[in-house]
């Protein structure tokens, strides 16, 4: 983390659900062109903290954010911030693979069209689906159903999707965990090289996964009344061979879930 | 809540398994030195043939533990204990083959004339077995403290080495005639110093077990 350049960062968030607190005092800054794990218990509030890194909470009625989300020195969450910019800029992988019931082609050109971008279409496609390394598998067959793709090709199909949009960060919501080991690693695979050019945020119930992959690992748990903490971030090899936290350490051990 | 029992038991068994071995090691360094001290030949063989069992009891607790990593995916503490165990079972068995050492001078030397009633080398034995005792003990307690006290003691195997050392030289540059049975002592109070060496080593993977801090204690004159 040293010398690396802060891609996102957040002081002192909280996040509300109605009169449920799922984040609190969350500060932490997320390198740029690296790989950061967010790892924890069920329930204790990963997802709910990817989902601030680009507004996807707005869409949850009653849900409320407080302190800053800062990209690019400026706070995501300010008054004349369009959350739909944000979202082209900080795109997003989910868990289950969600292509649209439409070609391959189209799915990757969905984004680029709706903004207009129609020259350079074709370039623009077969760059993502090199970049997300998902061409060589559909390059003969980009006007067919991406329903007809693999799983693991479907979410490489999302992540290339995700990619047309020219994105600066990319999160990632348990994006492999509806894939066979294979198509896991591949996904690795892909985020490390990724990595070069994005920043990649990614929720994991897979400590292996969070081990295998990442620069930076955020292990986050549970307070009394199940708000998410922040117990313990820093680099991978320091969290997963030698924790500072005592909670950190009984919780990756598996002495606490 | 304690979610991987079947493993951790695992975990402790083979910190039990270390607690054997090195019992098996130390009784070695002191039947060697009992062997030397008494001149009990038949006892050196047997130190000599043992030695195989240890060297099984460290396969085998290797074994345990690239089955525990490859299936197991150990961390944080868990993964340095599995890799401290690792790191131990080399030094004990190295320890083993020092006590080997010195049965086969107890061999060698056979019923030549004792040179010198032996009192510093029987010391230097008992201190190395109780190091290596104690440095287990603090292996298997977690203890760093006990860790870096036993370290410092080495400073007295080493005095007792320069103490064996130059009595022998003495005795070798009065009389050339002593000269072979004189060296042979001096290996085996070499094979001693090697051996509480080897027990800083472990105790030095004791402080790296539980801070996960790499760093040399110490450090011996030899």
């Amino acid at each position: 983390m040293i010398n690396s350049v802060a891609s996102l960062e957040t002081k002192t968030l909280e996040l509300w659900y109605g009169n449920f607190q799922a984040l609190r005092g969350i500060s932490m800054v997320i390198p740029r062109n690296q790989i950061t794990a967010i790892i924890g218990p069920s329930g204790c509030g990963k997802s709910s903290l990817l989902r601030c890194f680009n507004r996807m909470n707005d869409l949850i009625p009653g849900s409320k954010v407080t302190g800053e989300v800062l990209f690019g020195g400026r706070n995501i969450y300010a008054a004349d911030i369009d959350p739909t910019e944000i979202r082209y800029r900080i795109g997003m992988v989910f868990q289950k693979p969600n292509p649209f019931p439409k070609s391959v082609f189209d799915n990757v050109a969905f984004g680029p069209r709706v903004n207009g971008l129609n020259d350079n279409l074709e370039e623009i496609v077969e760059q993502a689906l090199h970049r997300a390394a998902l061409w060589d598998e559909v390059k003969d067959r980009l006007r067919r159903s991406a329903m007809e793709l693999s799983g693991g090709q479907q979410q490489r199909l999302c992540i290339a999707r995700a990619l047309a949009l020219e994105p600066e960060v990319i999160l990632m919501d348990e994006p492999c965990s509806a894939l066979d080991p294979l198509a896991t690693l591949k996904i690795e695979d892909l985020m490390r090289s990724l990595a070069e050019d994005y920043t990649i945020v990614i929720v994991t119930h897979n400590m292996q996964q969070a081990a295998r992959v990442s620069d930076m690992a955020a292990f986050l748990m549970m307070e009394q009344d199940r708000a998410g903490v922040l117990a313990e971030y820093g680099p991978t090899s320091q969290l997963f061979t030698n924790p500072k936290d005592k909670r950190t350490e009984d919780y990756i051990t598996g002495r606490f879930g | 809540m304690e979610i991987r029992t079947t493993f951790h038991k695992r975990l402790y068994e083979i910190q039990d398994d270390i607690l054997i071995m090195g019992s098996m090691v130390e009784k070695a360094i002191l039947r060697s030195m009992d062997a030397l001290k008494n001149r009990k030949t038949d006892l050196a063989k047997q130190v000599i043939a043992e030695d195989a069992r240890v060297n099984e009891k460290r396969f085998e607790i290797e074994e345990k533990c690239i089955q525990l990593i490859a299936t197991q995916q150990p961390m944080a503490s868990d993964l340095r204990t599995i890799i401290s165990v690792l790191n131990v079972i080399t030094e004990l068995e190295r320890v083993g083959d020092y006590a080997v050492g010195i049965a086969r001078v107890v061999i060698l030397i056979g019923d030549e004339p004792p040179l010198k009633p032996l009192i510093d080398l029987p010391r230097m034995a008992e201190k190395t077995a109780d190091m290596l005792h104690r440095g287990l003990d603090a292996f298997i307690n977690r203890d760093v403290a006990a860790a870096r006290q036993i370290v410092k003691e080495d400073d007295e195997i080493d005095a007792l080495y320069d103490q064996v050392f130059r009595e022998l030289i003495t005795f070798m540059a009065e009389d050339g005639r002593t000269i072979t049975r004189a060296t042979r002592l001096i290996w085996v109070a070499h094979n001693l110093e090697r051996s509480a060496d080897r027990v800083t080593n472990i105790c030095e993977r004791v402080v790296f077990m539980v801070t996960g801090k790499m760093e040399e204690i110490g450090g011996s004159k030899y």
